[in-house]
């Protein structure tokens, strides 16, 4: 385990006092039938160890793709990162050599996904599964390897785990399956710990447990906690910092209390207040007009103007700067001031 | 309500249309479609007045041009009994086409009409018609074929075609009858069939306008492979003995009488097999187009 | 009582499990839902919340006939759905239909909007306004928001939203005062969700609608509901009003969902007292004795397991409650 570490530090570019994972200006093209799909169009994104820094944005805003660029799994053809740099530790994983890139994602950064079942192999015993990562990237003996899979299964409170080890995937819950995936993404006591939509396809009672989990096994190890989520719910109760994004940007990036208490961008404040409020009831909910753009053909200057109440010329001929409004604060919106009604 | 945000082109309102008329305009637009149709023209053209492309009798055959080069009238030399090469390869695709389309329409049918019936109604029915389908493949298909058509062309004046079909056709619709029944399962436990169901729509009209359309593109690709094997399942029986026979000329009877003599005169095996090979990519790629033109996802 | 349009007696709808491929023998049965007693008014919303599970989208297809009850009765309008037969079978089942979950599966790909939408007069005939079947079509476009030129569009030309416009006005064609909404937006973003909830809403006030409104995101159910039920393992176990449900339960389980949810208002961070629920729903095939709640409930007693309690009115609960020791808990809860 050391020799891997001490590997890894010795990597070319290491600062050890760069942040755990940053990206910068990251771009992600598809190219499709329909014509060159931007599906991030530059994305700068810091995460620090023990922080939990929550991705919001609705399906189509590049969120999980930003993800999967971190990752390396993006699916080439159709999907290019075009531009832009990943950065652990100072270390652009992008431009790392191929060995050396995948040691670092197998051993410091792990991914949760939405669907366990799909993730996890149906003709392999859960124990099976997770003994191999500690076989193949620790050298382990088959003995110790299954030893070291019910202690993981036990972190992640499986109840029963030196029996439940020898079951398949399809024999877990829901609930129960998305423990042993992160106790998959745990295995290699990994720094960062991207979780994609974790609990969107669980029930509500469910998604506490597993949300209180993981808030818990980030706090023991000190991981980042990057979490990616359309839920407003989730986010208020989990998250340190957001960013929201929309067609492909980050338009907003703050502390979690600013956030819901003074949103800065104009979509941030829809979407907050597209909720379902109770002094709303019996009266229509507040809706964002229109649609969200097709990645195709994303509206010029602001991506947001054409649905934004604040929307003037300046905002379909020119791209919003990044204003800085605090020191951990940036919204991308020409009308800063009029939406924090300063 | 009434954000009519919706796309950005405005079209005029028209009467309401139809997916087959809806296929037609795509398929007028598609390169692929035109060239498939062009050469299925050509070959339908040949199968049917083989004169026009030439004025040679291909039974006119003289053995002493036995495996001579081309020359002024053949373009592609003659065969081991001196025939011309050229025009038994143009005679020859009304006998091929003929037995390979009908076969592939049996099969098809009978197919359609098993796979249909077995994945839609499930249960008893389902597990009957499937076994059988499976006692069906379990039969060696050269064995079955070999007694079929021996069987059915007992009468020594006919030419052997109605036999090669039927016999290939009743040997060969499982497949397509397996591929019908799973895209059947598949697409009637979509939601807009449910949604139908909901409406009281009846059996038929869920099979017909909601279940049928939507498992139509795998059995479409099935019948076109499946035609290319029927080509050269006619070859084969024709190369036995037992399909065409008498004067019959097709493609699959000249390249096997060619067979034996492929290394000292490969015309009269390469040329036959040319028009084969064009004909089965010609049919698969109209299979393909019309599939596409069907799939209003993919316009 | 006049205005009641549904009411469900004693629904009961179990699954047989059943061995063998030959000689099938039962085995068992999963109890999907089991003795369900709901009233639906004019006009009024029903919502009902629960776990996947728990038995709500097995309710609605009985309500809506593609499931054949085990026992029971589903009064329309004063008539036994469950006896008809025949042309009066149908001319009832016309009375209440169904918007479905999911908007990119439930529309046939390969027909027009224009067919989609006039699939139900194709099939209902008699049910063709005066004006005509193409007329109504394109009216119906027009009442759910969407433009009456694209009637020759394909449902994937349309947006996840646009797309349950599209379902909603397929169930309004033929003028049902019942609407049974599975899960209408869970999957839409957002953003659109509030664009079909007050489409839903405001069909509502000018048809005279009555929606069943099946979620499991409890805040969009408090959000249009009049009344409220909860469901676990094929039983409600409490209902009542959208206040009673949300702001005094007295059932342990709606308490612990509503604990659950997620506020979202990072200001609660820590001053919620969440119930965690232990272990997994049990099998509806083998639901435990007495409450079927007991295995999870921390006020569970030995007489739990032996005597089933009813949903009725109890002592310290406004509305009934299916829990043999109901009564309200103190919390900071806000929606």
């Amino acid at each position: 385990m050391t020799d891997i570490r001490a590997h890894l530090d010795a990597l070319p570019g290491v600062d050890p006092r760069a942040p755990l994972l940053e990206v910068r200006d990251l771009h992600v093209e598809f190219r499709t039938r329909d014509g060159v799909a931007r599906a991030v169009n530059g994305v700068d994104l810091r995460l620090n160890p023990g922080e939990t820094l929550a991705v919001l944005g609705e399906s189509g805003c590049g969120k999980s793709v930003t993800a999967q660029a971190i990752m390396g799994i993006l699916d080439t053809p159709p999907g290019h990162v075009t531009r832009g740099e990943v950065r652990y530790r100072g270390v652009d994983l992008l431009r790392l050599p191929e060995a050396d890139r995948r040691k670092v994602r197998a051993n410091r950064i792990a991914m949760v996904f939405q669907d366990a079942l799909s993730a996890l192999n149906p003709v392999y015993t859960v124990g099976f599964q997770l003994a191999e990562q500690f076989r193949m990237h620790r050298g382990m003996s088959r003995k110790d390897a299954k030893q070291r899979a019910v202690e993981l299964l036990d972190q992640v409170r499986i109840p029963d785990a030196r029996r439940r080890v020898d079951d398949y995937p399809h024999q877990f819950s829901g609930g129960m399956r998305q423990r042993v995936m992160i106790a998959m993404a745990l295995a290699l006591d990994p720094e960062v710990l991207i979780a994609d939509e974790p609990t969107t396809a669980l029930d509500v009672t469910v998604q506490a447990q597993i949300m209180n989990l993981l808030a818990e096994l980030q706090q023991q190890r000190g991981m980042g906690l990057m979490l990616i989520t359309h839920d407003m719910g989730v986010v208020a109760t989990v998250a340190d910092r957001i960013a929201v994004m929309y067609a492909g940007k980050v338009v907003e990036e703050a502390p979690v209390h600013d956030i819901y208490a003074r949103p800065a961008h104009a979509y941030t404040q829809a979407l907050l207040e597209s909720i379902p409020r109770l002094d709303l009831k019996g009266r229509p909910l507040n809706v964002i007009r229109g649609l969200p753009p097709a990645l195709t053909d994303i509206p010029s200057g602001c991506a947001f103007h054409p649905r934004c109440t604040y929307a003037r010329e300046i905002c379909r001929l020119e791209p919003p700067p990044a204003y800085r409004i605090a020191p951990q604060r940036i919204a991308s919106c020409h009308f800063v001031r009029e939406v924090l009604g300063v | 309500m009434s954000d009519y945000n919706a796309v950005s082109t405005v079209e005029a309102p028209g009467k309401s249309r139809t997916l087959a008329g809806d296929a037609w305009l795509d398929l007028r637009s598609r390169k692929v479609f035109w060239i498939a149709a062009v050469l299925v023209v050509v070959i339908l053209v040949m199968a049917f007045w083989p004169s026009l492309f030439t004025s040679v009798d291909p039974r006119d055959c003289l053995l002493a041009r036995k495996h001579a080069g081309a020359s002024g009238g053949a373009l592609f030399g003659y065969d081991f009994q001196g025939c011309d090469v050229y025009a038994k390869t143009v005679y020859g695709a009304r006998d091929s086409i003929v037995v390979s389309v009908s076969a592939t329409l049996v099969a098809g049918l009978i197919g359609l009409v098993v796979g249909l019936l077995a994945g839609y109604f499930g249960g008893w029915l389902d597990a009957l018609l499937s076994r059988f389908v499976d006692v069906m493949l379990a039969i060696p298909f050269l064995l079955g074929a070999i007694v079929l058509a021996k069987r059915l062309s007992a009468d020594p004046q006919s030419n052997g075609i109605v036999a090669v079909i039927v016999t290939l056709g009743v040997l060969g619709w499982t497949t397509a009858a397996r591929v019908m029944r799973s895209a059947v399962i598949e697409a009637k436990n979509q939601d807009y069939v449910t949604a139908a169901r909901m409406l009281g729509a009846s059996p038929a009209r869920l099979m017909l306008r909601h279940i049928l359309p939507n498992a139509f593109g795998p059995f479409i690709v099935v019948l076109t492979v499946l035609l290319g094997i029927n080509i050269a399942g006619e070859a084969t029986l024709s190369y036995l003995g037992v399909g065409l026979k008498g004067d019959a000329i097709s493609w699959g009877l000249a390249i096997a009488e060619a067979g034996p003599y492929a290394r000292t005169a490969a015309g009269p095996l390469v040329w036959p097999s040319v028009f084969l090979a064009a004909t089965v990519l010609a049919f698969i790629m109209l299979g393909d187009a019309v599939r596409d033109a069907f799939d209003p996802k993919l316009r | 009582m006049s205005d009641v349009v549904l009411e469900t007696r004693d629904l009961v709808k179990h699954f047989p499990i059943s061995k063998g491929v030959v000689l099938k023998t039962q085995v068992g049965a999963v109890r999907a839902v089991d003795g369900v007693n709901l009233q639906l008014r004019r006009g009024e919303t029903l919502g009902i919340v629960g776990e996947s599970g728990c038995g709500k989208s097995t309710l609605a297809k009985l309500l809506v006939g593609l499931e054949k009850p085990t026992r029971g009765e589903i009064q329309v309008r004063g008539d036994d759905l469950t006896r008809l037969t025949g042309t009066a079978l149908r001319r009832a089942r016309r009375n209440i239909q169904m918007v479905m979950q999911d908007p990119y599966t439930s529309l046939n790909p390969r027909m027009t909007v224009g067919d989609i939408i006039g699939e139900p007069f194709d099939i209902h005939p008699d049910a063709v306004p005066g004006y005509g079947k193409a007329r109504a079509v394109r009216d119906l476009l027009d009442i759910v928001g969407l433009n009456p030129d694209h009637i020759n569009r394909y449902p994937h030309q349309f947006s996840g939203g646009q797309r349950q416009r599209i379902g909603i006005a397929r169930a309004l064609a033929l003028r049902p005062e019942i609407i049974v909404c599975d899960e209408p937006v869970s999957a839409l973003d957002v953003s659109i969700q509030g664009q079909v909830i007050n489409l839903l809403e405001s069909l509502q006030r000018e048809l005279g609608l009555s929606y069943v409104f099946i979620a499991h995101d409890l805040s969009v159910v408090r959000h249009i509901s009049d009344r409220v039920a909860v469901m676990y393992l094929g039983k409600i176990v409490e209902t009542g009003n959208d206040v009673a449900i949300y702001d005094q339960p007295t059932h342990p389980y709606t308490q612990a969902l509503l604990s659950a949810v997620p506020v979202p208002d990072p200001r609660l961070r820590g001053h919620r007292d969440q119930i965690m629920l232990e272990g997994d729903v049990p099998s509806p095939a083998d639901p435990p004795s007495g409450c079927r709640f007991r295995t999870r409930c921390w006020k569970a007693q030995p007489h739990c397991a032996d005597q089933e309690p009813r949903l009725e009115l109890r002592q310290r609960s406004s509305h009934p409650s299916a829990c043999h020791y109901a009564e309200p808990r103190i919390t900071t809860r806000h929606y």
